[in-house]
């Protein structure tokens, strides 16, 4: 009972550092252009660095036909966009200040972030 | 970067181009257009590719100007995309329909067996045989019709997220696990606990494809309101060129072209009559139910209907830039924010799947520790109904699906709210201001009466006065000057012309001083009153506002003029008193007119000679006593007070008014416009509220039952089958009550 409670507890660490205190890898764009797939409830890349003050292009695949991954929403910026199926889906971003942006389907479960550097 | 000029690639669809030989000629002529670098066509599938810094419009114009037409090609209309996407929704429901009716043929099955025929254990040999081949069954329908789940849970794993996948495919994935462990080595369990749940599997997937596929077609509802308001958009337009005439798709459309509309038909762009009269109804975009008659010079806007004649305008908005397509985009950008009512559901939306796992090893722990035998059985049993059981969909979607259902609605009734911000506080206003000119009356002042002194005649008179007052912007003045306009009078030029703000106007004409205005100008020149007072005291009694003329230092006239309230407003004015809105008319007019007016509209606290610039002081002011406070005024004179308040509201005639210059923009002229405002916005903030209680009171109760917690009292201990029938049953719930807000009726004047 010992071990299954041990197993128990490293299982609930597990969880924690996984979800919670992992930091993803990011992804540099030196172009300011990127392309997301969104599909199978994640924007991959999701952790997005670009370069502060110059517009940002990013283009969205969705290739999940779910009706979570049909909106986008830029909180911070106010901005929202309907992601038609497939890759045409372009979003001008204006130049950013330094600072991360969040980006997430309406449910946030989709979920990402700008990092403007 | 570099710094040259913008470089992109577009492509067109060339239309008309028979032959091959048409590729040179066309690919000639993108060459003259300045800024094309690059032109490649395609002749088989009749597209051209241009790199360089052209502009569409110039491109398309070089291709027409040689008899050929060229079509942006990724520019899809709204239409389509709308078209497309209800094909894509209709799509993924019959998916989602088929995944619940073949997980449903194997789980009803098992699940009668289980309930009826024989208990689901596993002891002999034959038993582990025939277990294993309904196992592997169980595993087929859970890739057919969950493998969606399985790899979005696997995806946003490794990307070290979890959603909603990830907790179904975590149960259902426990159940199928445990039950292939009790068929492949019973050895490992305690006897008693030889039980296999492939039912549960099969079971929550066909409930949760079922709820979903509902969801789906709730979803396809909430945006009713924006797909009326894009099917509002012609399709084509009948431009007529010399004589002419001719049918092209609404994108060709450019500014000044020349179009005709004949009765029955939308309007494809926003123009102005060049030739002819008709009435149209502008219903869809105002909520102004009346048509309205319109004759050359007057502005016809985009999406209103054409009734009675057949008409010649002339292009002034296309594209974008319509009256339409800004209310759409507002629309929709709206629909997508949230009131910070809806934040707190977001933040724990973001915790709350790892939370419900560490939720599910505590309870799969606790029944290991002290729960009865047999524990591994029963801990399994809790882990997989916590996991199903918890539903962060119904968390996340309570405010997304309100707002979209009540900022359509208002739309439809010619309400355009900027953002969920707005229109929560909106549902929170105590204090209303009201701006008298054009929110309560017409906003036309018209003369009423004119006295005359010393035996003067009116048309000496009327001319002096139309001649001082033609060099004023006041919409006192306007009023005076379309008088004169009408009695034909003829205006002299005014030397000396000077506007006093809030008094009035000074002038002189042959020699002599003119003065017009409220008795403070007259006091300020010292010009004796006292004839008049009782007179000016009388008209300004019955609403009118009167004003002094003197012609060098004797009075000469009192010319009255009158603003119209609308026919509305008194019912309107009671319905907000009904809501408990404290209302305070604003006004420049004097005392007497002002109590007068607010008298005959119920309004028990106005202000009256406010200067404009003091809107906002009073607007503050209100604030500061901790009020939550609206003002109502035309967008334009009142732009600053609106600014100031906790919500502006812009109220215009028609589709004149300026969209986007307040928080909530009332398209219809009439105050019941406001009255509506305030009671979706209530209407859609208490949505709101049912659907994250609902949600919460769902979560934080059904995950302890789920976990168990009830067992040890009554012995009861929910079966996941349970679990994902009221997991799929509280998302729909949520987007269900959102539709609710469909039956909202705003108030037809």
């Amino acid at each position: 009972m010992l071990y299954v409670n041990v197993l128990g507890i490293a299982l609930i660490a597990a969880i924690v550092w996984w979800f919670w205190l992992y930091k993803p890898q990011q992804v540099v764009s030196n172009n300011n252009q990127v392309n997301i797939v969104v599909n199978h409830g994640v924007y991959q890349p999701s952790d997005i660095q670009v370069k502060a003050g110059e517009k940002v292009n990013l283009r969205f695949d969705r290739q999940d036909s779910a009706p979570c991954a049909e909106m986008v929403i830029f909180p911070q910026l106010d901005i929202s966009q309907e992601l038609s199926m497939g890759t045409n889906n372009q979003l001008e971003l204006p130049a950013l200040d330094r600072g991360e942006y969040d980006f997430h389907c309406q449910m946030k479960m989709y979920t990402g972030k700008l990092i403007a550097e | 970067m570099s710094n040259r000029a913008p470089q992109n690639n577009q492509s067109f669809i060339i239309e008309g181009a028979s032959c091959a030989s048409c590729v040179s000629k066309i690919e000639k002529a993108l060459h003259n257009v300045q800024g094309v670098d690059v032109v490649e066509m395609n002749f088989a599938q009749r597209t051209v590719s241009i790199d360089g810094s052209a502009d569409e419009t110039s491109i398309i114009r070089s291709v027409q100007d040689i008899g050929y037409n060229a079509k942006p090609m990724n520019s899809e209309s709204e239409q389509d995309a709308l078209d497309e996407k209800a094909q894509a929704d209709d799509a993924h429901y019959k998916v989602l329909m088929r995944n619940m009716y073949i997980a449903l043929l194997v789980g009803v099955p098992l699940m009668l067996y289980g309930l009826f025929i024989g208990d689901m254990s596993v002891n002999t040999f034959n038993q582990r045989a025939a277990w294993f081949v309904v196992g592997l069954i169980t595993l087929g329908v859970m890739v057919l019709t969950g493998n969606h789940f399985y790899r979005g849970a696997w995806q946003s794993f490794k990307n070290h997220s979890a959603n909603m996948d990830t907790l179904i495919a975590l149960g259902t994935g426990t159940a199928w696990v445990y039950s292939m462990v009790v068929i492949v080595a019973p050895a490992l369990l305690p006897e008693m606990a030889r039980h296999v749940y492939f039912e549960a599997s099969a079971m929550i997937l066909g409930l949760i494809n079922l709820g979903l596929a509902f969801e789906v077609k709730a979803r396809g509802r909430t945006s009713e309101a924006i797909k009326r308001l894009i099917g509002l958009q012609a399709k084509t337009a009948r431009i007529v060129k010399g004589d002419k005439e001719q049918d092209v798709s609404i994108e060709e459309v450019q500014l000044n072209d020349v179009i005709r509309v004949r009765p029955g038909e939308k309007v494809p762009v926003d123009g102005e009559i060049c030739e002819g009269k008709t009435t149209v109804d502008e219903s869809m975009l105002t909520g102004e139910p009346m048509p309205v008659s319109k004759t050359s010079g007057d502005k016809v806007v985009a999406g209103s209907i054409n009734k009675t004649g057949s008409v010649l305008f002339k292009a002034t908005h296309v594209g974008k830039d319509t009256t339409l397509s800004h209310i759409i985009n507002m629309v929709k950008r709206a629909q997508n924010s949230k009131p910070s009512i809806g934040r707190l559901a977001d933040v724990i939306s973001g915790y709350f799947v790892p939370i419900v796992m560490i939720l599910a090893v505590l309870s799969g722990l606790t029944w290991l520790n002290v729960g009865p035998q047999p524990t591994i059985a029963y801990a399994i049993m809790a882990v997989t109904t916590v996991l199903i059981i918890a539903c962060p969909c119904a968390l996340g979607l309570a405010t997304p699906m309100s707002i979209m259902v009540g900022i359509g609605k208002a739309a439809e009734a010619g309400i355009l709210i900027r953002n969920g911000e707005a229109l929560q506080t909106a549902s929170r206003i105590t204090t209303m201001l009201l701006d008298k000119t054009g929110t309560i009356t017409k906003g036309t002042p018209t003369v009423t009466d004119v006295i005359l002194f010393n035996e003067h005649k009116e048309n000496d008179i009327m001319p002096l006065i139309a001649s001082l007052e033609s060099g004023s912007e006041h919409p006192l003045a306007e009023a005076i000057v379309s008088y004169a306009q009408d009695k034909q009078y003829t205006t002299s030029q005014v030397s000396d012309f000077d506007a006093i703000t809030g008094r009035g106007v000074t002038g002189e004409l042959n020699g002599e001083r003119l003065l017009f205005g409220n008795q403070a100008l007259m006091n300020q020149y010292d010009i004796d009153v006292s004839r008049g007072v009782e007179q000016a005291q009388t008209l300004a009694n019955d609403a009118k506002t009167p004003m002094y003329f003197a012609r060098g230092d004797t009075l000469t006239a009192i010319v009255a003029v009158s603003d119209p309230i609308k026919s509305d407003s008194v019912d309107a004015i009671e319905r907000l008193k009904k809501k408990g809105v404290h209302l305070v008319m604003l006004t420049g007019d004097n005392e007497a007119t002002a109590k007068a007016v607010a008298k005959r509209v119920g309004i028990d606290d106005f202000i009256a000679q406010v200067m404009p610039q003091d809107k906002v002081n009073e607007v503050a002011k209100h604030q500061q006593n901790g009020e939550i406070v609206g003002m109502t005024g035309d967008g334009i004179n009142d732009a600053p007070a609106l600014a100031q308040a906790d919500v502006g509201f812009a109220i215009g005639t028609g589709t004149d008014v300026a969209i986007e210059s307040a928080d909530i923009t009332l398209m219809r002229g009439s105050l019941h416009g406001l009255v509506d405002a305030l009671a979706i916005s209530q209407a859609t903030i208490r949505n709101i509220k049912q659907n994250l209680l609902g949600a919460f009171i769902y979560n934080v109760a059904g995950i302890p039952i789920a976990a168990g917690v009830l067992y040890p009292l009554f012995g009861i201990l929910l079966n996941p089958v349970i679990a994902g029938a009221a997991m799929a049953a509280s998302s729909l719930t949520v987007v269900s009550n959102a539709n609710r807000l469909r039956f909202f009726k705003a108030q037809k004047p």
